[in-house]
């Protein structure tokens, strides 16, 4: 069993409520900081440990810290993005409602580092009920004297609130959350300038995940070199990972990240292998954004090393033969799974999401789903492929915010790895006309139809 | 501060965007700017039509920068070097932002009061295809009355958010805005609300397709069948400085002065616009002129025209005499008395 930092103390009856949290040694991060360290110290710490953002774009979070403006002398601002909406991810759910008073201690001692004093956690209008027990711990801490005017006596003032989003992917960016908690339509803004420079009211913001946050009370008990010890390489620490799909036991998990992906999904400490032992076909390693893994490559890399559930090995290879762990959403598809529609129910995500800012994205993603829709249903063209494959080339990279990126990712990769199986669509329409046409007759069964001559 | 677009370098103040400084320098190298508008403050960036790959980033930091920009928001460096036509991914890039804003854009410019001042029909003319790759029904919307001056016609829109702005930045109070969101996004007013301002006339001019058109003005003429003239008035409220789109003696149209870019010298007020169509209201100052392939100029000489001789043998223009016999009209001769 690898080293737990988040879940460590998740299953003490009682955690959610202030009293037996600090029993358990909570708020201890808060006095050591408040009394022990300056603000840089903390800061650097952060530095020191390597933490990347765990949002999903792996942003070293001590370097965002560092950008953020400090000389303008304008009030400055942490916003927590706790707007987890990513079709796979459910791990800052499972941490706010298991342990809420962990965010509440890292907002406090981030803040402090940041020389905050007002802060947000802005979280998703579908968690209504999380919304209510962060609201229940933020309303223990400040009686408790956690939050407020002059914390513990220290001189350092917070107030931090929580915000509830209206239901809008597009909300976890992080402008376009900032836009939201201002009140307005939840667009990206255009950047630079970036948050740390003028954010949330035009002022100097920074916007950390909630499992970034929830990590910053261990590295300030502890200390930063003790973070970078754990983990692998450039990939310190610990990751939840939030799997789902056709395992044994999915669920929220800690692991250390470089555990092999091999272990973390046959092992019974974790996902306990493949449910009712079907083949492994494809894994999404990092939430419904990032490229589909092929069963060949999901165990090994490209390279014949073994595959690693860190940043650097999930990416090994690029696009072409990697992917990227993004925000921890594993999902894991056995044989009776269909990519094409398993791709068009990700591209239904993005065009339902997509804000209607620029144009790429706007008409791009609506456009994917369509075609995406026709061939799942029997009605596709053979140049639907290549059509398919223009369209994601021309909206990537070509977007405001990465949402275009996003919807553009995956479709590029079911086709990169599994074209016959969109091949096999568009062939034969009779055969996928049900939901369920690979339960009953897996690919593997019927690939050969693919290589038969027909005229 | 030095910057070289498309290898021709000059010298700009510091602060502008790579879109001004080609506009400043001009010709084929400026983006083509469809949500952008320089009167506007915080207008471009959306529609992603003026992308341009920046090959060097300043003289300070020479790295390229990996995206395309947008170049009406991106500001220029010392010493950055910008690719607008020389490069293929820019081209590639126009083409395909295009493609986007044609595929659900209703193809109804023979009726559309728009055609011939359209920023679009010039766009997808530079860099459109004639074929659709988009074989899916296009997204429509319900319509919509947004008040007695003003037509809406939502299928058109392209969502460059100039109208939201204009009506933020010139109005006092705005009653109409985006809702909805991704390719449902549409302008709407607020429960049903006409808009009423007194500039909100100004929408009309900012609107870069047929989306807000003039109602006074609806179904006339074709812009291409107007005398376009600069005139003013006397107006307490703005300049009254315009431009009046003549039919014979009759004025169809009130606009503001546009320039090359589409963008409006000065906004005028609804006063001008709508209420004042008598020619007695005005003093024409004299034609106003476009740029020379724009399709206004049609119907707009200012040379006198002479007649072009070709020399050739008889039969190959007019065909032989027996084939040319009339069908409808028979007591109009064929061929012009004076040729």
């Amino acid at each position: 069993m690898g080293q737990k930092i988040l879940l460590d103390k998740i299953h003490i009856p009682g955690i959610k409520t202030y009293d037996v949290y600090r029993q358990n040694g909570g708020y201890a991060a808060v006095e050591k900081a408040l009394k022990h360290m300056t603000p840089d110290e903390i800061t650097e710490e952060v530095k020191t440990s390597g933490l990347k953002g765990r949002g999903g774009a792996g942003f070293p979070m001590g370097m965002k810290w560092s950008f953020i403006d400090k000389k303008s002398g304008k009030p400055r601002h942490l916003v927590c993005n706790a707007d987890e909406s990513e079709p796979g991810t459910f791990k800052d759910r499972y941490l706010m409602e298991h342990i809420p008073h962990l965010l509440v201690e890292g907002m406090i001692v981030s803040s402090y580092a940041l020389g905050c004093n007002l802060s947000y956690i802005y979280i998703r209008g579908e968690y209504m009920w999380v919304y209510k027990i962060l609201e229940r711990a933020i309303k223990e801490a400040y009686a408790a004297g956690w939050l407020g005017k002059n914390i513990q006596g220290s001189g350092y003032d917070l107030d931090l609130h929580v915000h509830c989003g209206a239901g809008a992917y597009i909300c976890g960016e992080e402008t376009a959350l900032i836009e939201s908690l201002e009140g307005k339509r939840g667009n990206p803004r255009i950047k630079p300038p970036f948050p740390a420079i003028s954010g949330l009211w035009q002022n100097p913001t920074v916007v950390n995940n909630v499992e970034s946050i929830s990590n910053v009370p261990w590295i300030v008990l502890n200390s930063g070199a003790d973070y970078a010890n754990i983990g692998h390489g450039k990939s310190t620490g610990t990751k939840l990972i939030s799997a789902s799909g056709h395992i044994k036991n999915p669920g929220v998990y800690e692991i250390e990240l470089g555990l092999s992906v091999d272990e973390f999904m046959n092992s019974d400490q974790y996902l306990g292998g493949m449910m009712n032992d079907r083949p492994l076909k494809a894994l999404v390693p990092g939430g419904s954004s990032v490229p589909i893994l092929p069963a060949h490559l999901i165990y090994k890399t490209a390279a014949n090393e073994d595959r690693l559930m860190t940043y650097e090995s999930l990416s090994d290879g690029g696009f072409a033969t990697g992917s990227m762990l993004g925000s921890g959403g594993f999902i894991v598809y056995n044989d009776t799974a269909c990519i094409v529609r398993n791709t068009w129910n990700f591209s239904r995500f993005y065009h339902h999401e997509s804000c209607g800012q620029c144009s790429p994205c706007r008409e791009g993603t609506g456009w994917l789903e369509k075609v995406l829709w026709r061939i799942e249903n029997g009605q596709g063209r053979e140049e639907d492929i290549e059509l398919l494959w223009s369209i994601q080339s021309k909206i990537e990279g070509n977007t405001i915010c990465p949402l275009g990126d996003a919807a553009a990712w995956p479709v590029a990769a079911a086709i990169r790895h599994f074209r016959d199986e969109f091949e096999y669509h568009i062939r034969f329409p009779e055969k996928v006309k049900d939901r369920n046409h690979f339960t009953a007759e897996p690919f593997s069964q019927v690939q050969h139809l693919m290589h038969k001559q027909t005229l | 501060m030095k910057v070289t677009i498309d290898g021709h370098e000059l010298e700009v103040e510091p602060g502008t965007t790579i879109l001004q400084a080609a506009r400043m320098m001009g010709g084929e190298s400026v983006p083509p700017a469809m949500c952008y508008y320089s009167k506007l403050k915080g207008s471009g960036g959306k529609c992603r039509a003026c992308l341009v790959e920046v090959s060097k980033g300043s003289e300070a930091d020479p790295r390229p920068m990996p995206k395309l920009m947008a170049s009406c928001v991106t500001g220029v460096m010392d010493g950055m070097e910008v690719k607008s036509i020389t490069s293929e991914k820019v081209l590639d890039a126009r083409k395909s932002v295009t493609e986007f804003l044609l595929i659900n854009h209703p193809l109804d410019c023979p009726v559309c009061d728009q055609a011939g001042e359209c920023d679009l029909q010039n766009l997808s003319f530079k860099h459109g295809k004639s074929q659709t790759r988009y074989i899916e029904e296009k997204r429509t919307f319900e319509p919509e009355d947004i008040g007695d001056k003003i037509q809406l016609h939502m299928n058109r829109c392209i969502l460059c958010y100039r109208c939201v702005m204009t009506a933020d930045q010139l109005t006092d109070e705005r009653v109409h805005g985006v809702v909805n969101r991704g390719d449902h996004s549409q302008i709407s007013t607020c429960i049903s609300k006409a808009i009423d301002n007194e500039f909100s006339g100004n929408m009309i001019d900012v609107c870069p397709v047929g989306a807000l058109t003039d109602k006074t003005f609806r179904f006339k003429s074709r812009v291409w069948f107007n005398k376009p003239f600069n005139a003013h008035r006397n107006c307490p409220t703005c300049s009254g400085k315009t431009t009046v789109w003549m039919f014979g003696n009759e004025i169809q149209r009130v606009t503001a002065r546009k320039d090359v870019y589409h963008e409006v010298e000065e906004f005028i007020c609804n006063s001008c616009r709508f209420d004042h169509k008598e020619v007695s209201d005005w003093t024409i100052e004299g034609p106003r002129k476009f740029e020379k392939d724009s399709v206004i100029n049609q119907n707009n000489y200012t040379r006198p025209l002479i007649p072009v001789t070709i020399q050739t043998e008889d039969h190959i223009l007019k065909g032989r005499e027996e084939d040319r016999k009339k069908i409808s009209m028979k007591d109009i001769p064929l061929t012009p008395k004076n040729s």
